[in-house]
């Protein structure tokens, strides 16, 4: 049957639980974000080697996806973390876990990046050298930009999916949403709250996210891939 | 008949894709001011014939002067190398060109779709671009829609604004990829109505179209070209009218049948 | 000690666990592609409140942590009595988060079917069922083919958090190795040397699939 006074220790302790959680709810954002922005600008590097007319870079950038696509992230992190202490830099752990989560995503995205400059019909770039725009010129002022429109909800699934993934880097003690919910877990016991409030956590952080990466689609008027 | 060099000048040109051959020996002269209409049934080679000589379409064999200048290879010794991309876009910079799709840039304004050229290619001042801009909207009758996204507008508006985007570059020469082709029937005059007007004013204009009545009244000569080569080339009166060959006549009449 | 030997000493044990792993995988994928099918009719289905749980399904375990539902069903399902061994823990947390991709997966595949043949097939007389059975399935499982080969790709990879319940996968082994040989970044690599050689293939037979149902 219920016993009242556990459920009262409970709930005075929830307040707690949700400090450390919203704590490590923010490392989890902050993590997520730093992420997002080494992938991206590395995934855009990427997909322009890919796309380039340089067998030999476009030969680099898709051994480089085919590595990071085929071994799972964790893996990846550990061999990260190990190596960099092998060659002797020592980072903090979440240092590791950005680069690490950087990298994997740098895959993920230019392949968003590659397939959403393809999207942009052929004739806008005749008209751009039509009108003597070099390459690189008719690139950056009339593909990348209505690229980046396209690219938008590929970002924005990326993003949502990152987040989730930051999930793994408890395993190198980053002090994210996912580790301290064990910290918790080990202190108090309350197995089934503080998880079940880890996912609760984690569902409305995905949500907001999507919610607002639709409401920027619209504001921009994204037209979706066919 | 013209002494002076030709502004286009079409040496022995094939284009092949893979297997298929679609120009096979094509030389053709252009001089300054003249209005050329390239005419024939789908899969001639007009369109093809045309984007090689802004180099859109890179020749197989044979050799492509603008204005006396190799276009798309440079000449080393006795070897032609491809050209670089500065190069190849300088000379482009030249040659104004107007699609069947329009290709206006949908991210940008009316405005903007038209002062792009000379303020990024061309390196003008930001003022006199407008200034430019605005005379050829004027000219064109859309200067009321400056600030108008392409999505707003017609085709035939589109068009009208495609080609006061090529005209911007001040080019030599103007090329028209079936520039009416993908129009609604009453929207078509408005669009020869300007590529009219730019031919009394004296542009050097290659044209191919389906618009047989606008070629004959247009032209100073008319190519009929079927199966990747030029068929007979003339006066419009010769070709429309008067031409000896069977192949001409039949296109003539079936074309007139409708 | 270099690679040539460290693989000397460990491949039997490596071996063994990437046997493991592909068990579990699989196992985790058939769970998938039957609750995921059962998710996807409730979710197509007339009937409200299951539509509704059907998507709150969906959302739930794709809005969290695989690593997240792979605690509760091990952790959390202690404390109501319910026991699983931390293998069937992760095939089981996999099975069910595959299963929210996989009945998306099955709605888009049904959806993609062009609705003029359903008509067509109405038209003529054809009964409901054999319209689903000779029209609609056979295009459909054409179309899914590929992305269902994809979500078996990212559950290989998804094995890899089994470790950190201590499922004995490929990861774990690699862990325990690490403590024996104290060469843990040659070791790791190794083992993502064996995930690329599973995954690799797989991701090229994937690929092949996509290009021959854009045919």
């Amino acid at each position: 049957m219920f016993d009242t006074t556990a459920l009262h220790k409970t709930i005075e302790m929830l307040p707690y639980f949700l400090n450390v959680l919203g704590i490590g709810a923010l490392t989890t954002l902050g993590l997520t974000l730093a992420a997002f922005i080494v992938a991206a600008l590395l995934g855009f590097c990427l997909a322009l080697m890919r796309l380039s007319r340089s067998r030999f870079l476009s030969l680099i950038a898709s051994v480089y996806l085919e590595v990071f696509r085929n071994v799972p992230i964790l893996t990846q992190l550990f061999i990260l973390y190990f190596g960099l202490t092998y060659i002797g830099i020592t980072l903090p752990a979440i240092g590791a876990a950005i680069i690490g989560f950087g990298l994997n995503g740098a895959a993920i995205l230019s392949e968003v990046f590659r397939s959403s400059i393809r999207t942009i019909d052929r004739g806008q770039s005749e008209a751009a050298f039509s009108i003597g725009m070099t390459r690189s010129l008719a690139m950056r002022l009339i593909v990348l930009p209505q690229a980046f429109k396209v690219a938008i909800p590929g970002m924005a699934n990326f993003a949502i999916g990152l987040l989730k993934d930051t999930s793994l880097a408890s395993a190198a003690a980053v002090p994210e949403l996912t580790f301290k919910a064990r910290m918790l877990v080990s202190e108090t016991y309350q197995t089934n709250l503080i998880y079940f409030l880890l996912a609760v956590i984690y569902l409305v952080l995905s949500l907001v996210l999507s919610h607002w990466a639709a409401r920027t689609e619209r504001r921009l008027k994204v037209v979706k891939e066919i | 008949m013209a002494q002076s060099t030709p502004l286009v000048r079409i040496e022995g040109l094939h284009k092949s894709f893979g297997s298929l051959d679609v120009l096979k020996g094509i030389d053709l002269n252009v001089q300054q001011g003249q209005k050329i209409s390239l005419i024939g049934p789908s899969g001639s080679g007009k369109t093809t014939l045309l984007r090689c000589v802004n180099y859109l379409e890179e020749p197989t064999k044979g050799d492509i002067y603008i204005d006396n200048e190799l276009i798309g290879q440079r000449l080393v010794g006795t070897r032609k190398v491809p050209m670089s991309d500065k190069e190849l876009a300088r000379m482009r910079a030249e040659i104004g060109m107007v699609f069947q799709r329009f290709n206006l840039f949908p991210h940008l304004s009316v405005l903007e779709n038209i002062i792009l050229g000379p303020l990024k290619v061309q390196q003008r001042n930001r003022a006199e671009a407008v200034e430019l801009a605005e005379d050829l909207l004027n000219k064109v009758g859309m200067f009321a829609k400056r600030d108008a996204f392409p999505e707003q507008l017609s085709g035939g508006q589109q068009q009208r604004i495609a080609i006061a985007r090529a005209l911007a570059m001040k080019p030599k020469l103007m090329l028209f990829d079936e520039a009416t082709s993908a129009l609604d029937p009453e929207l078509v005059g408005e669009v020869l109505g300007v590529m009219r007007r730019l031919a009394e004013e004296g542009m050097t204009m290659i044209i191919v179209t389906h618009e047989m009545s606008f070629a004959e009244s247009v032209s100073d000569q008319v190519i009929f070209m079927a199966d990747g080569n030029i068929v007979e080339q003339g006066p419009p009166r010769q070709i429309f009218r008067e031409s000896q060959v069977e192949r001409t006549r039949c296109f003539i009449r079936a074309v007139q049948e409708h | 000690m270099g690679y040539a030997e460290l693989w000397e000493a460990t491949h039997v044990e490596f071996l063994a666990a990437a046997w493991a792993t592909l068990q579990l995988a699989f196992g985790a994928l058939v769970i998938g592609l039957i609750v995921g099918l059962l998710v996807a009719l409730a979710r197509l289905s007339k009937n409200r409140p299951l539509r509704r749980a059907a998507l709150t399904y969906i959302e739930v375990f794709r809005g969290t942590p695989a690593l997240v539902q792979l605690f509760i069903v091990y952790f959390s399902l202690t404390e109501i009595g319910v026991h699983f061994s931390s293998f069937q823990a992760a095939m089981i947390g996999l099975g069910l988060n595959a299963a929210a991709y996989l009945a998306e997966i099955y709605r888009a595949g049904l959806e993609a079917v062009p609705k003029g043949q359903v008509e067509a097939a109405k038209a003529i007389g054809m009964p409901h069922f054999k319209i689903l059975r000779w029209v609609v399935l056979p295009q459909a499982i054409r179309i899914v083919l590929a992305p269902i080969g994809n979500v078996a790709i990212s559950l290989l990879k998804d094995t890899s958090v089994a470790s950190l319940i201590a499922a004995p996968d490929l990861m774990l082994r690699a862990q325990d190795l690490s403590s024996v040989y104290f060469m843990p970044l040659e070791i790791y690599i190794l083992v993502g040397a064996i995930y690329f050689a599973l995954c690799y293939p797989l991701s090229l037979g994937v690929r092949l699939l996509e290009r021959r149902t854009r045919h």
